[in-house]
């Protein structure tokens, strides 16, 4: 068999130089900004600075605030991660089924996705007002005191709540495709082999869907860790106060807020460094038992 | 509204067109109605001469604006005038070369300066280690105590003078009388940095932070706050005193809405409070202060925020940036400035100024903040010099929201404050080498 390849060496190259030089801007550079500024103490307005080669690391590891940070960023992204696509794939199995007005159906669930993340928060605050929040009412009647803003676990609850209900409606488009690229032919012969639908589900469907959930595994979790900021934002009013934040909030909140530029600089390596190590995981463990068809 | 703009935007370029005014920008984080009143100054003050225009910008909260306007430096893009806010203050003028001094500019553009023109309370906030002063104060505010008269009424009592008589007196009554007693909507401005003013309490090492960065340290873990707080907590369980949050609004909402019978709040949220029509008369008078800390309070720091000149521009634009400093000290836009916002005028003949045209007669509660900045000054009054201290406060925030929601006691919190802040100051002196 011939393979087929380029003529000359440079032409691949040349091909290759636009997302090149993207990533090199938009990434390289940067990150290697981050790395240096992280070995620094210096003057927000770039007047002095020192060299205190790990002292912004050591810092943050002997911060017990920070560990509880991370923790709590990990707890958080577990529970966003899993509901998103719990939820997600009851709705699209369920949606799959139905036949009549499907597209009105499916449309009503997918539309939360046009919610931008402030906005998803936004409705989060109304919802959890403290004085006449519909919510909270209903927590009044079940005998909790639900205080956004002031109790931790009210917060953080309202932070995962909100942070789902952004995410099904990804997951349910995605999860809903899948389930219908499924050939027809094998649910068929499922169905003959075995009678109960959870067991046809466990051992046909999900295995089927596996490609999509490890695909989305991977969205949810950078979701989680990253693009929840809006969310988490615009619950704590940009007054972190002694409420829950991710790690990713905690950049922000020292960089762009507290003008640390070092701290936040090695906050924001120790994420890659995460990031990094999380994506080679994916791909080792979980990527190797998935068969894609 | 687009129309006015486009004519507006029509009409300085023809008149630009015509003079070459020199154009100059100013970088707030006044939103809302405090927005409004700020671009009323600046077309009275565009409309007042023909040589120079200033265009205010709305950059958001005080963080952010601080922010833009570093990033903005970084890229040799500032703006001719920026709004940094208390907390802000250590960073701007710890980095020397980034602003003019005001006191300079002035002076050097023939406006002429005295510093005791301006009344006490705000003169050496915004100052270095000299008593030069760097940034000319503009929103300045302090907490005071607003109550609702008709509450109070209700209950029987006066508005306590001393924390003594709030939680003896005051209090149980407004409880008996269907009030929460307080509610408070910024802890460490309120309950910690003004709590050190109203006591004449060292608030850190180094003359409070202005004698330099090194080895300043903060002292807040004093047995004096300790106690206060001890007694917050105890307020808490009474039901004297509740916290909505570390928003602000959180916690002035209840107030509004006539639920908790007193507030303390900025003197600058005067004017919005009497622009909301609220469902009871309302009035203001000084902070408390504890007569077992002292028989004699002191003056309290002022809050809000100043204006910097950035460095980096033509003496051109650097002499407008002083055309504009100028007008807004005089007694005229002070007073406009303060009847509409509530924020303290900053000059003494301002001040006069208000009192001849008889503002304080009709609202004598508008007078409370001016009149605590000029109460007499101790030596730990003149204000606090802290790096990171917008970080500092984010430390507090987080500790006294675990003390009042029952997570740490009072002695954790604060030897974890502590703690926290001083590791930040020892970081902050280390990026000013």
């Amino acid at each position: 068999m011939k393979r087929a390849g380029f003529a000359t060496r440079w032409l691949p190259i040349l091909l290759l130089l636009p997302q090149l030089i993207i990533i090199a801007v938009f990434f390289y550079w940067p990150a290697a900004h981050a790395v240096q500024s992280s070995f620094y103490l210096q003057d927000p307005f770039g007047f002095g600075s020192s060299f205190v080669g790990f002292d912004n690391y050591t810092d943050l590891l002997d911060n017990s605030e920070y560990r509880r940070i991370a923790w709590f960023t990990v707890v958080f992204t577990v529970l966003v991660t899993f509901f998103s696509l719990a939820l997600a794939l009851l709705l699209a199995v369920k949606a799959d089924k139905v036949i009549r007005g499907a597209k009105t159906y499916r449309t009503l669930l997918m539309w939360v996705y046009a919610v931008a993340p402030p906005v998803a928060g936004f409705i989060g605050l109304i919802m959890f007002n403290q004085s006449w929040g519909p919510l909270t009412r209903l927590f009044e009647q079940v005998g909790h005191d639900f205080t956004l803003g002031v109790n931790y676990n009210d917060t953080a609850f309202a932070m995962v709540l909100v942070s789902v209900w952004k995410q099904v409606p990804v997951n349910f488009i995605f999860f809903l495709s899948g389930l219908q690229s499924i050939p027809k032919s094998v649910r068929e012969a499922a169905l003959i082999d075995n009678r109960s639908a959870s067991g046809r589900f466990w051992d046909v469907t999900f295995p089927l869907l596996a490609p999509t959930g490890f695909f989305l595994l991977i969205i949810n979790i950078t979701y989680a860790l990253f693009e929840t900021f809006g969310v988490i934002d615009t619950l704590v009013k940009g007054e972190p106060g002694n409420n829950p934040m991710t790690l990713v909030y905690k950049v922000y909140v020292d960089g762009f807020r507290g003008n640390d530029l070092g701290g936040s600089s090695a906050q924001s390596v120790i994420l890659m460094i995460l990031v990094l190590a999380l994506t080679v995981f994916q791909f080792r463990m979980v990527e190797r038992r998935i068969h894609y068809t | 509204m687009k129309r006015v703009t486009l004519a507006a935007a029509a009409a300085s370029l023809l008149s630009g067109a015509a003079y070459a005014e020199t154009e100059i920008t100013l970088w707030h984080a006044m939103g809302g109605a405090l927005g409004d009143t700020v671009n009323a100054i600046a077309e009275d003050f565009n409309a007042s001469q023909d040589a120079y225009t200033i265009t205010p910008v709305f950059k958001g909260t005080y963080e952010e604006t601080l922010t833009a306007g570093i990033a903005a430096f970084r890229a040799g893009e500032q703006p001719n005038i920026l709004q940094v806010f208390d907390a802000g203050a250590a960073t701007v003028i710890g980095a020397k070369g980034a602003t003019v001094p005001v006191q300079d500019l002035l002076s050097d553009n023939g406006a002429g300066f005295d510093i005791e023109d301006y009344i006490s309370g705000v003169r050496y906030f915004y100052a270095d280690t000299e008593g030069k002063m760097i940034g000319m104060p503009f929103n300045s505010s302090s907490p005071v105590m607003y109550y609702n008269v008709d509450a109070l009424e209700a209950a029987g009592v006066t508005p306590p003078k001393t924390w003594e008589e709030f939680q003896s007196v005051t209090a149980p009554a407004l409880k008996e009388a269907g009030y929460v007693g307080l509610s408070q909507s910024h802890l460490p401005w309120i309950f910690t940095e003004n709590f050190m003013s109203r006591h004449n309490l060292p608030f850190a090492t180094n003359d409070n932070g202005y004698a330099g960065v090194e080895g300043t340290k903060i002292l807040v873990n004093n047995n004096a706050i300790k106690a206060h707080w001890t007694a917050v907590t105890e307020w808490q369980d009474q039901g004297y005193f509740e916290w909505f949050g570390t928003g602000w609004g959180d916690n002035q909402t209840p107030f509004e809405e006539g639920k908790v019978a007193i507030w303390l709040g900025s003197s600058g949220s005067f004017g919005g409070l009497s622009k909301k029509d609220l469902p009871f008369e309302f009035s203001a008078t000084y902070l408390p202060y504890w007569e077992a800390v002292t028989k004699e309070p002191k003056q309290t720091f002022i809050g809000g925020a100043s204006l910097f000149a950035m460095a980096g521009k033509s003496a051109e634009e650097n002499k407008a940036t002083a055309a504009f400093f100028e007008f807004l000290t005089k007694p005229e836009t002070q007073f406009f400035w303060h009847k509409e916002t509530g924020y303290v005028p900053i000059t003494e003949a301002a001040y006069e100024l208000a009192k001849k045209e008889g503002h304080y007669e009709a609202m004598p509660a508008a007078e409370i903040g001016i009149k605590q900045l000029s109460l007499p000054a101790g030596e730990n009054t003149k204000g606090y010099r802290m790096g990171f201290y917008v970080q500092i406060r984010d430390v507090m925030n987080r500790e006294y929201g675990r003390i009042l929601t029952g997570e740490t006691d009072v002695e954790t919190a604060f030897a974890n404050i502590e703690k926290e802040a001083n590791g930040l100051l020892e970081r902050f002196a280390k990026t000013q080498k």
